[in-house]
């Protein structure tokens, strides 16, 4: 009793404050439940709508103009070509640009322009990416609205999210692997290829992974590339035209007939089902990889 | 000799030793050692080439544009009908009503992120125990990865019917199906996640000693959070705000799908208009020949965009390092 009466005394405005920051934290509790109502309305709306539409023919049959018979096959195998090749493409380049500049690069102005560059590179609005594989790719290089210069112009996209998280997974190799490796007379590349790389694989997958899952919702720079939406072949080969699941998607949102209102949400759900597996595959080997390392 | 980036070996070289095969071997390595050099650093190079192709495409491609429509008359004009022709028989290259249509957008979307994103920062950083951040951080951020076609559809059936069924008469009347308040609303939902986690990292980085010190002298824990920790992370806090704003004026298949296509010079949220984004997207669809105005003119708007969200994130990511720096 003594003790609450002698701090209001002493502070006549307390009380007050403590329920100003009762209040606060109302609303920042609201404000997160507000973010998870969001994704949890987004999430029910979907399945609710599409769920009636999903069935194996849904993933078999061609797009058509009746919505009974509407499947998105030319579409899940144009996103299975371009995620191909643009994992072939991204890996190999992003993982080179990665260990450049953590192993190779000089301290000195263009190492830093490159640096700089990379991180503006993944603000540039995908819109914009596209424009540039419709010029260069399609234009250019006269490759026309196909397979490869979808791919191309996804690599470019994707390429800073790979380079970012590859280098902070090579960052994280512990320079006394890399000595231990020199002192056994290894060069360079060896200590490279075969210390540094393994070691930093793991948080390589997961990024690659990640620039996948971005890569696999992109609608905007495939449109400007590929233009196509009923398309009822599949590519066989890198110079076929081709669409992907979510322009199919944008395709049947933009339907006047509401039942294809029910088609696009199906094929949401296909959607989200291949990313979200994508990411808990990711975060799975983030958190192994991150249990061995306190070990 | 010191370890050097500039050849094969990593590891002192010692004396030259006699031994012929080790000689051959070490040479190879070093000629080895230089063409990968030189392999790395090309693919490094690619991040400049990409920067130099998107610059150079843009603005190979607008000069055509630019040569019919006079840079002024573009940036000024106030009536966007690049396909329609009006009752004189003449289209109109104003970009004012496509460059509305994107800030009106994106300022509903930071209307809606801005707090949000804040609010969920100062609790992740300041009142959540550690658990319970390490639950709701990874579920906040699969709304990021979630695709913009998906909250295209969302905004579009599901968000603007809940608007025109709210007991308020004037979005009864008004609201268009296609409109920029629910494409605004619901972006500002999907850049939530970016704004929440850059800012939270710029309060978690405020040292500890800030705050005990401002405990210490009888801060209630809001106090402390919005009085000390909150001005210590600001630029960094700003700098999240310019970021996800910069994200909301590129972003295509949301403002495509809910925002409509009627560029329209308004600053009225129920009204139906056309971001810069869908402009590009509509002409890229339809069958626009290579070289003709009309082709040349999604150049031109892409250019725009192209320099808006730049210069916001070099702005953005200046003030992140600035910010970095203080401590």
């Amino acid at each position: 009793m003594a003790r609450a009466e002698l701090t209001a005394l002493l502070n006549p405005r307390l009380a007050v404050r403590k329920r100003i920051g009762a209040v606060a934290y109302v609303i920042f509790i609201a404000a997160i439940l507000l973010g998870l109502a969001g994704l949890a309305a987004l999430l029910l709306r979907v399945l609710w709508q599409g769920a009636p539409w999903l069935s194996l023919h849904f993933l078999t049959d061609y797009p058509s103009r009746f919505p009974e018979q509407a499947g998105m096959k030319s579409a899940i195998f144009g996103t299975i070509w371009i995620m191909g090749l643009t994992g072939l493409f991204t890996v190999p380049v992003g993982v080179g640009a990665a260990v450049y500049l953590e192993e190779y690069a000089p301290k000195n102005w263009f190492t830093r322009i490159i640096e700089v560059n990379i991180s503006n590179l993944a603000g540039v609005p995908s819109i914009v990416y596209g424009l540039l594989g419709l010029a260069v790719f399609v234009q250019l290089l006269a490759m026309g609205r196909t397979v490869i210069a979808g791919a191309l112009t996804m690599s470019l996209l994707v390429m800073p999210i790979v380079i970012i998280a590859s280098r902070e997974a090579i960052r994280a190799v512990p320079s006394t692997y890399r000595e231990a490796s020199y002192g056994l007379g290894a060069t360079k590349f060896q200590t490279v290829k075969d210390v540094v790389l393994p070691h930093a694989l793991p948080g390589i997958m997961t990024g690659t992974i990640l620039a996948m899952s971005r890569a696999i919702g992109e609608a905007a720079p495939m449109i400007a590339i590929s233009a196509l939406v009923f398309l009822t072949f599949i590519p066989t080969d890198p110079l076929d035209e081709f669409s992907v699941m979510p322009i199919q998607i944008y395709n049947w949102v933009s339907q006047p007939r509401p039942e294809f209102r029910g088609i696009a949400a199906a094929g949401i759900i296909v959607l989200l089902v291949v990313l979200l597996s994508m990411n808990a595959v990711a975060i799975y080997i983030r958190n192994r990889t991150q249990k061995r390392s306190e070990e | 000799m010191d370890t050097t980036t500039r050849d094969g070996f990593a590891a002192p070289m010692g004396q030259r030793r006699p031994a012929m095969q080790l000689s051959r071997n070490r040479r190879r390595g070093a000629l080895q050692g230089r063409i990968v050099h030189w392999l790395f650093f090309a693919c490094a190079a690619m991040s400049v080439i990409t920067t130099f192709g998107i610059v150079a495409s843009l603005l190979s491609q607008s000069l055509g544009f630019f040569r019919e429509i006079p840079i002024w008359d573009f940036l000024f004009g106030a009536t966007w009908s690049p396909i329609l022709r009006d009752a004189e028989g003449n289209r109109h290259y104003g970009v004012l009503p496509l460059v509305s249509g994107t800030l009106l957008v994106a300022t509903i979307a930071a209307a809606v992120a801005v707090p949000a994103g804040l609010a969920i920062a100062i609790y992740l950083s300041e009142y959540a125990p550690d658990k319970v951040r390490r639950t709701i951080k990874p579920v906040l951020e699969v709304l990021a990865g979630i695709p913009t076609v998906v909250y295209g559809y969302f905004a579009l059936t599901f968000v603007t019917p809940l608007l025109q069924s709210l007991p308020v008469p004037y979005l009864q009347e008004n609201l268009l199906v296609f409109n920029a308040l629910s494409a605004g609303l619901v972006m500002g939902l999907m850049i939530v996640p970016m704004v929440s986690s850059l800012s939270e990292d710029a309060m978690v980085a405020v040292p500890r000693s800030l705050r005990n010190a401002a405990y210490a002298l009888g801060g209630t824990r809001l106090e402390v959070s919005i009085r000390i920790v909150v001005p210590a992370a600001f630029s960094g806090i700003i700098a999240s705000f310019i970021l996800a704003f910069s994200r909301a004026i590129g972003e295509t298949m949301l403002v495509t799908l809910a925002a409509g296509a009627t560029p329209r010079l308004t600053f009225n949220p129920v009204e139906s208009i056309q971001a810069m984004t869908a402009f590009i997207v509509q002409l890229a669809l339809g069958e626009t020949p290579h070289g003709s105005l009309e082709y040349n003119t999604i150049f031109a708007v892409g250019l725009l965009l192209f320099f808006f969200t730049l210069g916001m994130n070099v702005l953005g990511h200046f003030l992140v390092r600035r910010f970095r720096e203080e401590y």
